[in-house]
């Protein structure tokens, strides 16, 4: 078998707030291949974000627990301290495109700068050689290099998605995050955003960790899926078997529950709202919403069945 | 279709923002909604589509007279209700009703639900106290707030999203309206409370017999809650007709590329490119002349960038406006 590039085991990271702790991550475990792409899906407020941050050590000052490891090409990088991780692994190896990015560009920098930015701080680079490196960059996310002179304010909506995307790359990292990086883009806007990212996977041989609550979007690029719900991964599963039948009854609902344009189907919905993340329902999580619950899903917490190559769904229904 | 009394006709509106430059320099205009002309009839529910910037929400409020319309006609119930003003427009407003996007800043914080709904009653002199708390009650169980109660007493910092939207929902129906707008009802909701929130929105249109007309950059949801669809691009319409007829044979260049743009959940996607155009919508201070659609149309002709395109009749319903169309 192929050897993961990316390995999380067991990761949790809990927030201390006034009101309890915060179970934004709990124990989750995902693995990545060079070049392959996992879609992380689910509900706002389940915790896509905040895995993210605790893959790339962004985290809030609030952190209760933050456990567990992640294995980058064969090393633990949990265990280096913040100064070793800042240098060597954030966005040296693993970089992101935050949600919204493209609204929080510097607006009296230019974009060519702001895109050479992390070389200088990261790389040491000289300005002239960084600023050379941001052309290459611009070009390679499809902006003339002459955009490099611009500012922020002049260019559009998906020109500036394509400079924080630029940013991501500039450092040749071998993972980069995308945090719903089309959510404030028009859909033909998107569609174009969607093949520069699908080039680039192909050309960069990039993997991407790929957060987002649009399960039709996340089909572009996903190769396998991580459905999130209530801070846990309930259903892993490759792309072939996600998107024609997913098991676990939270992922089916969200399928149901997704418009299709192509197709006539009944609209499903899941009733209810996610719980709450301090105190999250005993046994399974989603017992609460959950037309199959029976008798052991309220009191017993699922652990995860292996349904064959890779096909991983933590339900009880399937034990 | 065709039988049914009209109940809102709008022709060629206008609706242009004056933007000064320099205190002695020309003011130039953003031509936001230009020229558009369409029938509603009583009870129908159709769908604006169009992206951010095409003009569609404006539109909408200029329907319902929230905007000073520039030009053109609108007339509801056989009254052009065009250039209203205060007694008359005060009927206007009473009979017709808008659902915005943001629930979270379209509701008060400072009021209790109950007030929140209540307040549309007040303004038009509807009832006394105790009539219009049975009315707040009755809205809310309309939108399933229950027990009604409970809800009545919360302030909107205690709802979720799509609890505030159904509020949103109950006192924008509180007046009994004829004519709802619904602008992006449910963009900022999450995908399952969605499709709930929607489906109530089509249960309550359908059983009252309102007239809808939803405004949406979401093509795939238009079909599961209105009949007709009408495709908006820099302040024009491009494309309309029955919405399945539409999405399964768009003629527009533009429609074409918006169906092609939306992904359905498939796992082949990820393995081919998506022919869409490049560029994005125009500036609509000086939108490009001829067919706005011209500058990213991949089947571009001379007369397109000179002529603005004619309007050519759908087989079934609706029209299309493209050169590629124009019978010769």
């Amino acid at each position: 078998m192929e050897q993961s590039l990316l390995d999380v085991r067991n990761l949790h990271l809990y927030y201390a707030t006034r009101k309890g702790v915060v179970k934004a991550v709990d124990d989750i475990s995902l693995s990545l291949k060079r070049g392959e792409t996992v879609a992380v899906v689910g509900e706002s407020g389940c915790g896509k974000t905040s895995t993210a941050r605790a893959i790339i050590r962004l985290l809030p000052r609030n952190v209760h627990l933050y456990r567990g490891s992640i294995i980058l090409d064969g090393k633990n990088i949990m265990e280096l301290d913040d100064e070793r991780f800042r240098k060597d692994v954030r966005w040296k190896k693993i970089s992101m495109v935050f949600q919204g990015a493209m609204n929080s560009l510097n607006p009296i920098l230019k974009a060519g700068y702001q895109v050479a930015e992390p070389l200088m701080i990261h790389e040491n680079m000289s300005k002239v050689e960084a600023l050379k490196r941001a052309g290459e960059a611009l070009r390679m996310v499809g902006i003339h290099e002459s955009f490099i002179d611009r500012y922020p304010f002049e260019l559009s909506g998906g020109m500036k998605q394509r400079v924080v995307i630029a940013m991501a790359l500039i450092t040749r990292p071998q993972i980069i995050i995308l945090d719903e990086p089309t959510s404030a883009l028009d859909v033909i806007t998107q569609a174009n955003i969607m093949n520069l990212l699908k080039k680039l996977k192909n050309e960069l041989e990039l993997s991407y960790i790929f957060i987002t609550h649009d399960i039709a979007l996340s089909s572009e690029l996903a190769d396998k899926v991580a459905v999130m719900y209530a801070g846990e991964i309930v259903e892993m599963a490759d792309a072939e078997t996600f998107y024609v039948k997913p098991s676990h009854p939270y992922a089916e609902k969200l399928m149901a529950s997704v418009p299709t344009l192509r197709t006539d189907k009944q609209l499903d919905f899941i009733p209810g709202a996610p719980p709450s993340l301090i105190y999250p329902p005993p046994g399974c999580r989603f017992h609460p919403r959950c037309p199959y619950a029976f008798d052991k899903c309220m009191k017993e917490r699922p652990t995860a069945v292996d349904l064959g190559s890779g096909h991983y769904v933590k339900c009880w229904l399937y034990a | 279709m065709s039988e049914g009394e009209m109940i809102l006709t709008v022709e060629d509106l206008r609706k242009f923002f004056e933007l000064r430059k320099g205190l002695f320099s020309k003011p130039v205009y953003v031509k936001a909604v230009d020229g558009v002309t369409f029938t509603l009839k009583k009870g129908e529910s159709i769908s604006l589509v169009g992206e951010s910037g095409s003009g569609k929400t404006t539109l909408g409020k200029t329907i319902l007279r929230l905007y000073e319309p520039t030009k053109g006609k609108i007339i509801f119930k056989d009254k052009d209700v065009t250039h209203l003003s205060s007694e008359s427009l005060m009927w206007y407003r009473r009979e017709t009703s808008l659902i915005q996007q943001d629930p979270y800043g379209a509701l008060p914080s400072f009021l209790p639900i109950r007030r929140i709904i209540e307040e549309p009653l007040i303004i038009h002199k509807i009832g006394d106290k105790s009539e219009r708390l049975k009315r707040v009650y009755d809205a809310l169980s309309a939108v399933r707030l229950t027990p009604v109660e409970d809800f009545a007493s919360k302030y909107p910092h205690m709802l979720s999203g799509g609890q505030l939207q159904r509020v949103a929902i109950a006192r924008a129906l509180a007046l009994e309206p004829e004519l709802v707008i619904a602008d992006e009802p449910v963009s900022m909701l999450d995908a399952s409370v969605r499709i709930e929130t929607l489906t109530l929105l089509r249960n309550l249109q359908e059983t009252r017999k309102i007239s809808f007309i939803y405004i949406t950059h979401d093509l795939a949801t238009t079909k599961y809650f209105s009949e007709r669809l009408f495709i908006m691009y820099a302040g024009k319409i491009l494309e309309s007709g029955n919405i399945r007829d539409v999405i399964m044979k768009p003629l527009h260049p533009y429609t074409q590329a918006l169906i092609k743009a939306i992904p359905d959940p498939d796992p082949e996607n990820r393995k081919v490119l998506r022919d869409v155009p490049p560029g994005e919508p125009p500036n609509l201070i000086h939108p490009p002349s001829g067919c706005r659609f011209h500058p990213r149309c991949p089947y571009v002709m001379d007369i397109c960038r000179v002529e603005e395109p004619p309007i050519v009749e759908r087989e079934k319903e609706g029209f299309v406006a493209c050169w590629l169309h124009a019978k010769h």
